[in-house]
């Protein structure tokens, strides 16, 4: 697989990757408005299914019809809009684009979910690999603590309860997730992500991440030109 | 309503056509489904390809009607039909909004649908199943827009070896003419008026259909369907079907 850079794409991506509550959120708009502040041409890729997906999406989630099979093919192919429709023209137009959360996550997620992961991976062949990968690493408990704190009120899939690990949502959630974070880790090699200690202060990090921003991408390229 | 002509006459009372099928063992091309044994999938999964107009659907009500008068429970499938997409499908198709990764996947969850709630349990339940086109009518699709094969293959990896996959071959200019006397006019989709291969939709079906069939008979050394002459008469394409169903049926 190749990054952008490889494939000799004008624009630069930098996706993060990490558990739900590890802060990657609040540390990837901190990297955006530092990007912005500096008059670069950057776009936060917030994900919008189109109409069609969603509608499909929704549907299966709604009212449980989703496999592990069928729930990967139905995100890789929201993915792959996602992709089409406004990565791969972002990156065609020479911007810096951040996303929160990319390929990584669907390998993570499909595989905790009994989907063979050669397979997984092979459907996602046909995106290119980000040329910055920030994986937050923050200790399970913390993640579980900052998302279970307010008691939400879990979805389905999103506490795996389709792998019938517990009938409590918040017992599922918590396993689930542990399961995620060894996935996670056990990419982080293979795939050169950026490791991030998310237990740190907020300011630790975001340093640390503009730091290895302004090392690895040449900025002065994306300078948005002066109306 | 008159006895059909077309199925062999049963004499009341005789039971002697109903026998039972020999099992022969099942495999997924790749990885398949998970937790799903194919040593239990008893019943038989017969494909029936071919483009729009080669007289599939005609094929397939004929051979449900000779399965069930041998005694044989069957269900049917078809692309488009899963409840989880079908309708966005529908609707995708009146607009032309999805590029064609997002396209090419969609098709993908809506055949893993039914294969994971109508193919499989109906295998398990000893049941004919009729697919009227399976993963090679996909694939051929996205393989005439410049997908990668190695990708696809991956993709349907999924999918279940039918025990017989018969390709009705149709030449481009007869299907011009049943499409017609179908539909009065050619669809948008089934001419390939998405690859802009002429702005002239006639012009465009031929050489649209004259490229999948050239991408069929590519896969049928890797796949090895059974290519049926589709320009014969209904009857006599049906008879050689069921003659080599009825060899399926025995384990041969």
């Amino acid at each position: 697989m190749k990054t952008f850079a490889d494939l000799n794409f004008p624009g630069r991506l930098i996706a993060v990757e990490g558990l739900d509550g590890s802060g990657k959120s609040t540390q990837i708009y901190l990297l955006k408005r530092w990007l912005e502040l500096q008059g670069l041409k950057v776009f936060f890729s917030e994900w919008n299914s189109s109409e069609l997906v969603k509608s499909a999406t929704s549907k299966g989630k709604n009212r449980q019809l989703l496999t592990p099979t069928t729930f990967s093919l139905i995100h890789a192919t929201d993915f792959a809009d996602r992709y089409e429709r406004q990565l791969v023209p972002l990156m065609r137009a020479g911007y810096v684009v951040l996303c929160d959360r990319y390929i990584f996550t669907a390998f993570a997620r499909d595989t905790v979910r009994g989907c063979q992961p050669d397979w997984v991976r092979g459907i996602y062949g046909f995106a290119a690999l980000p040329d910055l990968i920030f994986f937050f690493n923050a200790q399970l408990e913390v993640s579980l603590q900052r998302i279970l704190d307010g008691r939400p009120e879990l979805k389905y899939f999103e506490a795996g309860m389709d792998l019938r690990l517990s009938v409590d949502p918040y017992e599922s959630f918590r396993i689930f997730q542990g399961r995620m974070l060894e996935q996670y880790l056990a990419m982080s090699t293979e795939f050169d992500f950026l490791v991030i200690d998310a237990n740190q202060p907020v300011e630790a990090q975001q340093s640390v991440v503009r730091q290895l921003v302004s090392a690895k991408i040449d900025l002065s390229k994306y300078v948005l030109p002066k109306s | 309503m008159r006895p059909s002509k077309r199925t062999p006459p049963i004499k009341s009372g005789d039971t002697r056509l109903v026998t039972v099928p020999r099992r022969t063992p099942k495999r997924f091309y790749g990885h398949g489904i998970p937790n799903v044994d194919p040593e239990k999938l008893s019943g038989r999964l017969i494909v029936v390809e071919g483009a729009d107009g080669s007289g599939r659907s005609t094929q397939i009500a004929r051979l449900v009607e000779w399965f069930e008068g041998c005694g044989h429970a069957t269900v049917q499938v078809g692309l488009k039909r899963s409840t989880l997409v079908s309708e966005e499908l529908e609707r995708a198709k009146q607009g032309n909004i999805l590029s064609h990764i997002t396209l090419s996947l969609f098709y993908a969850t809506d055949f893993a649908d039914q294969l994971e709630n109508s193919i499989l349990p109906a295998l398990k339940a000893g049941f004919m199943v009729l697919a009227d086109r399976y993963i090679y009518t996909l694939m051929v699709r996205d393989l005439v827009r410049g997908m990668d094969e190695k990708w696809l293959k991956n993709l349907y990896g999924i999918a279940l070896v039918p025990d017989a996959v018969f390709y009705l071959r149709v030449s481009p200019g007869q299907l011009v003419q049943r499409n017609f006397a179908k539909s009065q006019a050619l669809d948008y989709w089934e001419s390939g008026m998405d690859l802009g291969l002429s702005r002239d939709m006639f012009d465009c079906f031929l050489k649209y259909q004259g490229l999948l069939e050239k991408q069929f008979t590519r896969l049928q050394s890797t796949y090895g369907f059974t290519i049926v002459d589709g320009d014969r008469a209904v009857e006599e394409i049906n008879a050689e079907l069921r003659e080599k169903i009825a060899l399926v049926l025995e384990g041969k």
